[in-house]
């Protein structure tokens, strides 16, 4: 047995070989997933119905990678690998600015300003509530998850509390209007508002993957990759700002999804059974748009839009959640 | 060459170490002795920039680890804690890949590949190389990490009681292994060690501590003595010697 492995060379050194199907497994699956939604039961103007879809397809490919990747990389900070963005308040975050700003502005008012405009504004507070959620828990809750989830709770909490109080003090006719925006849907995006998200996206990405080493590095813990050479500080740093980027652009285009990246992450970890993020981070990607895409495609084909993909996803990723959290404390 | 500087660490009112000057230099082995609380885990987590001073300096070669670049001193100084729990499985030869990476960053070249082999080689763990650490048991999963600072390849080597948690004979192996890194490899090693007959029997210079200050610092010969021991664990005690370096029954008393 022991000459055997003596034989191999290198042994024991990490082999990319399933890491690679799976990329190419999930590859496949998304264009099996854009083919279908893109061309399922085509009716009247075919130039329309296929600008309206890809459209769409756009959208959600920027939501799904939008949104697991920022999971990742939020695991990789944090050291662990059931928390998401999400819990940790950014969903309510958003929340909360729509609300506030609709007040401040009269919710009229604000959905007329240009959304490019608010875009930056929404991507400027929650870059400001990653920052300060790096430096006052990160730091000292490292690898902690109860204690990180705490404070996840007691802020999304606090968040939302918040915007009830506010909510209360809006129109309510004008309320209705707002509420609208508050809850993920692809039938209505701006087109506008698509082009600086792709831009966005796509500049955060070109920094996530070229930290992908550093932050392998990083997953094995702080003081190892500290010893290692990395200036772990700073690189959480930057990518609590890329988490927030990643985050700000899926809620600001279409809404919240509380649970596709914890879904979307976790699945990619048990498959590739690796943390290697030029793996990891790719996969996560593709699968989450992939995701998003074939479930709306089953709603508007199957269900006649009797219910949204968010809520879909909430549900399963929700169990999921559940799930994941029991293994946690069986370990 | 380490050298420390009016180093100070509080927690509050507290202080937990007050070091005006230390300096280490050549290849050899410094253990830091003391009792519980003594300052030792500190000097050495500060030096191996993971812990950060409330005044003063340390220097490795000049580069003050509080300010210079961490990539320059992950080439120069490598720290192994005592508690190296990973936050990911990895296999032994994935771990002692990973102290290429100051000089790699992560893609590892025929030269990593094979450094890496002769660190596995050294500490005689190639037949473990495919096992996951999880899998080890703990004195082969401390070779493994001390593979992985073999590997890394720096001057200055910081053990944090390495010995902690290991049989007499995995205890006794990986000091023989410590003293390799200083005579086969020329490494300046600064181990903290809590059993004062193995630092005198191992190391070339003991540095004693206690209440964050160095009370005592010399060779074996020189600092286990019965009233520098009384100094530093407050305990009366009888030494003999063995093979001309000291022994302190310290269960007599």
């Amino acid at each position: 047995m022991s000459a055997d492995v003596d034989a191999l060379p290198r042994a024991g050194t990490f082999r990319p070989s399933r890491s690679i199907v799976v990329n190419a497994i999930i590859g496949v699956c998304f264009l099996l997933a854009v083919t279908a939604f893109m061309t399922y039961d085509l009716k009247g103007s075919l130039s329309f119905a296929l600008e309206l879809r890809a459209k769409k397809v756009v959208a959600m490919t920027l939501v799904g990678v939008g949104l697991s990747v920022a999971t990742v990389l939020f695991h990789t900070v944090s050291g662990n690998r059931i928390l998401t963005p999400a819990l940790m308040g950014f969903d309510a975050l958003y929340i909360l600015i729509q609300t506030v700003a609709a007040y401040l502005f009269g919710t009229f008012a604000f959905l007329r300003i240009d959304v490019r405009i608010r875009f930056v504004g929404e991507l400027a507070v929650m870059m400001g509530f990653a920052l300060l959620l790096n430096h006052v828990f990160l730091r000292r809750t490292r690898g902690d998850v109860v204690l990180l989830m705490l404070a996840g709770v007691v802020m999304s909490g606090m968040f939302r509390a918040l915007s009830n109080l506010v909510a209360r003090l809006i129109d309510p006719n004008e309320f209705v209007a707002l509420q609208d925006r508050l809850f993920a849907s692809f039938s209505s995006v701006d087109e506008q508002l698509l082009l600086a998200s792709t831009v966005c996206v796509a500049l955060a990405l070109v920094v996530v993957w070229r930290m992908r080493y550093r932050l392998d590095a990083v997953a094995l813990g702080h003081e190892h990759a500290t010893s290692l050479g990395v200036d772990v500080d700073r690189t959480t740093k930057v990518a609590m700002a890329l988490v927030a980027v990643l985050v700000a652009v899926p809620t600001a285009l279409v809404g919240a999804i509380t649970f596709l990246g914890l879904l979307t992450s976790n699945a990619v970890y048990l498959a590739t059974r690796t943390f290697r993020h030029r793996y990891t981070i790719p996969a996560s990607a593709i699968a989450g748009a992939t995701v998003l895409i074939g479930a709306q495609f089953v709603i508007e084909e199957f269900f006649e839009f009797n219910t949204r993909a968010s809520m879909v996803i909430a549900f399963f990723g929700g169990i999921a959640f559940i799930v994941l959290l029991l293994k946690e404390q069986r370990r | 060459m380490i050298d420390v500087r009016s180093l100070v660490k509080r927690y509050g009112d507290t202080t937990v170490l007050d070091c005006p000057e230390l300096t280490i230099d050549g290849a050899g082995v410094t253990a830091l002795v003391g009792a519980n609380g003594a300052g030792k885990s500190t000097l050495l987590t500060i030096a191996g920039r993971l812990l950060e001073p409330t005044s003063g300096t340390v220097l490795i070669d000049g580069h003050d680890v509080s300010t210079a670049p961490s990539r320059q001193l992950a080439a120069r100084v490598a720290i192994l804690r005592q508690e190296n729990v990973l936050a990911v499985r990895l296999t032994v030869r994935e771990l002692v890949e990973f102290g290429r990476f100051p000089y790699s960053q992560g893609r590892l070249t025929d030269e990593d590949h094979h450094l890496v082999d002769r660190a596995l080689m050294t500490l005689d763990l190639h037949e473990f190389a495919p096992r996951r650490l999880d899998e080890l048991s703990g004195g082969q999963r401390q070779r493994a990490f001390i593979a992985a600072v073999v590997a890394q390849d720096t001057d200055h080597v910081l053990l944090d009681e390495p010995l902690n948690n290991l049989d007499l004979r995995h205890a006794a192996q990986s000091m023989a292994m410590i003293r390799r890194l200083a005579d086969d490899f020329g490494k300046t090693v600064v181990v903290v060690l809590h059993d004062i007959n193995v630092a005198a029997h191992h190391a070339d210079r003991i540095v004693a501590m206690r209440d964050g200050r160095i009370v005592a610092d010399g060779t074996p010969n020189e600092v286990v003595v019965a009233s520098t021991m009384r100094d530093v664990f407050g305990l009366d005690v009888e030494i003999t010697e063995h093979r001309g370096r000291p022994v302190v029954l310290h269960f007599v008393a």
